[in-house]
């Protein structure tokens, strides 16, 4: 039996040699930037930067060129992303729409939406949340309760969200709502809507996290009137179309490298007396990075193979999550130093940093219990 | 997945699946050498996976002898098939003619010292190999000893060795080889694949694949059971506390397919240092890990002599101190990176 597709896979040279170009780029737009702003890793939001990349062409890179996109392969944008967070480049404001809500719209949106929508996202334009989670609805996504209900030339919203990352700075959210009340299964009567979040009825209050930090949001519909025309895909097949989107969501670079500036600190705490413990310790984690890096990279080949990878990615995720919460760990458990978001140290700034917003790493965008009953399905126990 | 690859991969499968018995490993491990099996493994030409098609092997990349091995590993071959591919590839490197029959390899330890030195008429060899897999079972040891000064690969038949017989955890031959003047056949200048590690790399790689493959075998014997077994009226599978245990095995039997994989890639390039060391380093670890969680979902009967699941176990707790363990690559690695200096990681990791 062979439960999973992982081939060791080559990166082609047009994707190696996009790596330099991008290499350059970020050179000449951040040549200053701290360790600790590269730390925040895909959580730094800065739109001019987001709009430096869309000039580039290097937003939508793999959709089609009539909505903007480049027609590159799924190899040259994995390069791409892995350059960006390794570097500490601050791509949030773009991400997930290049991510997920564009794909989603390319996949199931009208082509009135997609006319609207991608050549402005793709420009760095335009910035999306995603609008899943409730109070009583996290790991069980079906069971959520915010309502759609059909009105004239549109849908009346109530309910509330919960979790939801830049929502403050959005311009739209991609929302799940229960369009049908009476459907005969949780995971019936969903459907899927582009929601500005200007609309009259929505209110964004950010929820302050355990660092202090302004990053996800309680978003509250009161009779909040979207047009029939914001419907993305068919109504009803909401739970279909966001298994969809969780796969892409769950895809990529992002999910192991979280960390990565940490263990660049660490590796200069070591240098400096390479001690064999020190050794040890890096060198585990390297061994690590570099197998989920192999790992992911054969993820985008099933993605150019036009393969479902959702199983393949969901174990990427879980060991690379792991992978990039163990890092502050390790680093805090091997440096004797007190962490400190005002030290003058590189180190203990950015393990004050991680230290903290680590344990966020194996919940969001589904917990490390939830991909593990997802790779559990796949080797055919439930 | 070469057009080679594929047929290997069939053929190995065929072959180990028909003939590797729980009866047969039972007989291996009270002494007696499968010689049919051999015998089957070398007219298949899956001995000399590695060796060039016009000196009478199967011309295969380490990509292809990646397959073989892996599946040497899933199936617990009770024979010297990694050692004899590996030896036979060295000699091939070495422009020495590869001998018939089970090879092996020496010194597997850094620490040992062997010496050849000239006679009238040729080369002999002496010292002492700890540790040498299937040392007094093969019937040809490829030795790496210097000669004025410089390292040399040396063909010498065990016979010529006084042998003082050990194991392994799995019951494995871990010999202790003893050469006083013993007569060299064949020998020559140590191929540039030989570093100043010499065959210790080489050995972490092939150990690393079947590493991966008895991974493979444990996570699909522990599928198999949790389906089958039940408990308070349900199979143990449905359990989630189980299911999330063997999604654990699952990830790591992933990577360390991935990264035992990745370094037979990169023997293919020459320079496999930094891949040979990431593999036996993650590989070693998933096999601890991987073990436990076997042992713990089989619950008793995985702990009896009488169930299959030990001669994987056994050979992967084995096979992970083999060649250095996971801390011994770890440590070079971290030396490795840290003396390259942060700035330089990315770069690394990139290159490959
Ligand atoms: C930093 C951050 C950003 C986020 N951004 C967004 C966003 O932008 N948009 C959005 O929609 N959501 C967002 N989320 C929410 C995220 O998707 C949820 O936190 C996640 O799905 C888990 O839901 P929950 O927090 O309600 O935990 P719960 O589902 O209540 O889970 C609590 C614990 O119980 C476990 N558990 C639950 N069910 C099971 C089960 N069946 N089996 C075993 N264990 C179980 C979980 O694994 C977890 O350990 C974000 C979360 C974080 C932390």
């Amino acid at each position: 039996m062979q439960a999973f597709r992982f081939e060791p896979t080559r990166l082609p040279p047009d994707a190696e040699a996009l790596r330099g170009e991008v290499r350059d780029f970020l050179a000449e737009a951040m040549p200053n930037r701290s360790a600790v702003h590269r730390a925040t890793s895909w959580s730094g939001w800065d739109p001019g930067f987001s709009r430096k990349l869309g000039e580039r062409g290097w937003i939508g890179l793999t959709w089609p060129k009539r909505y903007g996109g480049h027609e590159r392969s799924a190899f040259e944008r994995y390069v791409l992303l892995e350059e960006l967070l390794a570097a500490g480049a601050p791509v949030s404001a773009h991400w997930v729409a290049d991510r997920q809500s564009g794909p989603l719209l390319l996949r199931f949106g009208t082509e009135a939406q997609r006319q609207a929508i991608l050549p402005r996202i793709a420009r760095g334009e335009l910035y999306f949340c995603i609008g899943m989670s409730e109070p009583d609805s996290g790991s069980d996504l079906a069971s959520i309760r915010t309502r759609a209900i059909r009105q004239d030339g549109g849908y009346l919203v109530n309910g509330t969200k919960v979790w939801t990352s830049n929502a403050q700075h959005c311009d739209y959210m991609i929302a799940l709502f229960r369009t049908d009340p009476n459907a005969e299964s949780k995971h019936q009567g969903l459907s899927q809507f582009l929601v500005p979040t200007k609309t009259k009825g929505i209110s964004i209050r950010p929820i302050r996290n355990l660092a202090g930090e302004e990053h996800f949001n309680e978003v509250v519909f009161q009779d909040a009137f979207i047009p029939a025309d914001s419907l993305v895909g068919k109504e009803g097949e909401g739970w279909k179309q966001v298994t969809t989107e969780l796969a892409f969501e769950r895809s990529g670079p992002e999910r192991y490298l979280s960390s990565f500036q940490l263990l660049l600190e660490l590796i200069r705490e070591i240098s400096q007396d390479p001690s064999e413990r020190g050794a040890l310790a890096v060198g585990r984690l390297v061994a690590h990075l570099a197998t989920i890096r192999q790992m992911s990279i054969s993820v985008s080949g099933l993605l150019q193979q036009k393969i479902d990878p959702a199983l393949e990615a969901s174990v990427v995720k879980d060991l690379g999550t792991n992978f990039e919460q163990e890092l502050p760990e390790v680093a805090q458990m091997l440096i004797d130093c007190e962490p400190s978001a005002n030290s003058a140290q590189d180190f203990e700034q950015v393990l004050a940093h991680l230290r903290q917003i680590a344990v966020s790493f194996t919940l969001r965008g589904g917990t490390r219990e939830i991909l593990r009953g997802i790779i559990a399905r796949g080797l055919g126990l439930r | 997945m070469s057009e080679l690859a594929g047929i290997l991969a069939d053929q190995v499968a065929r072959l180990l699946g028909d003939v590797v018995t729980k009866d047969l490993l039972d007989r291996v491990e009270k002494g007696l050498w499968p010689a049919e099996l051999w015998r089957a493994l070398e007219e298949n030409g899956l001995t000399q996976v590695l060796v060039p098609e016009d000196q009478g092997g199967a011309g295969g990349s380490w990509s292809d002898a990646a397959i073989v091995l892996r599946a040497a590993g899933r199936h617990a071959a009770p024979v010297p098939l990694a050692e004899t591919v590996l030896a036979a590839w060295l000699a091939t490197r070495a422009g020495l003619a590869v001998p018939q029959g089970p090879l092996s390899l020496a010194p597997v330890r850094r620490t040992d010292r062997l010496a050849l030195a000239r006679t009238g008429s040729g080369l002999k060899l002496s010292g002492s190999a700890a540790r040498v897999p299937w040392g007094g079972r093969a019937d040809h040891v490829l030795v790496l000893a210097p000669l004025d000064g410089r390292p040399h690969l040396a063909c010498v038949a065990s016979g010529a060795a006084s042998v003082a017989a050990d194991r392994n955890m799995a019951a494995e031959p871990r010999d202790r080889l003893r050469f006083a003047d013993a007569a060299v056949l064949a020998a020559a200048p140590a191929p540039s694949e030989l570093g100043p590690d010499g065959l210790v790399p080489w050995g972490a790689l092939v150990r690393s694949l079947q590493m991966a493959g008895g991974l493979d075998q444990v996570l699909d014997q522990c599928v198999r059971y949790a389906n089958e077994r039940s408990q308070f009226g349900r199979p143990i599978g449905k359990f989630q506390a189980i299911q999330q245990q063997l999604a654990v095995l699952a990830s790591h039997t992933a990577a360390a397919g991935m990264a035992a994989l990745v370094a037979a890639r990169a023997a293919e390039t020459g320079d496999p240092g930094f891949e040979i060391a990431v593999a036996k380093s993650r590989v070693g670890e998933a096999a601890g890990a991987g073990c436990a969680i076997a042992h713990q979902v089989h619950g008793a009967i995985g702990f009896t002599y009488e169930h299959a699941l030990h001669f994987t176990t056994r050979r992967l707790w084995s096979w992970r101190s083999e060649f250095g363990n996971d801390s011994e690559w770890s440590v070079r690695l971290g030396r490795e990176v840290a003396g390259r200096g942060a700035d330089a990681l990315w770069r690394t990791l990139t290159q490959r």
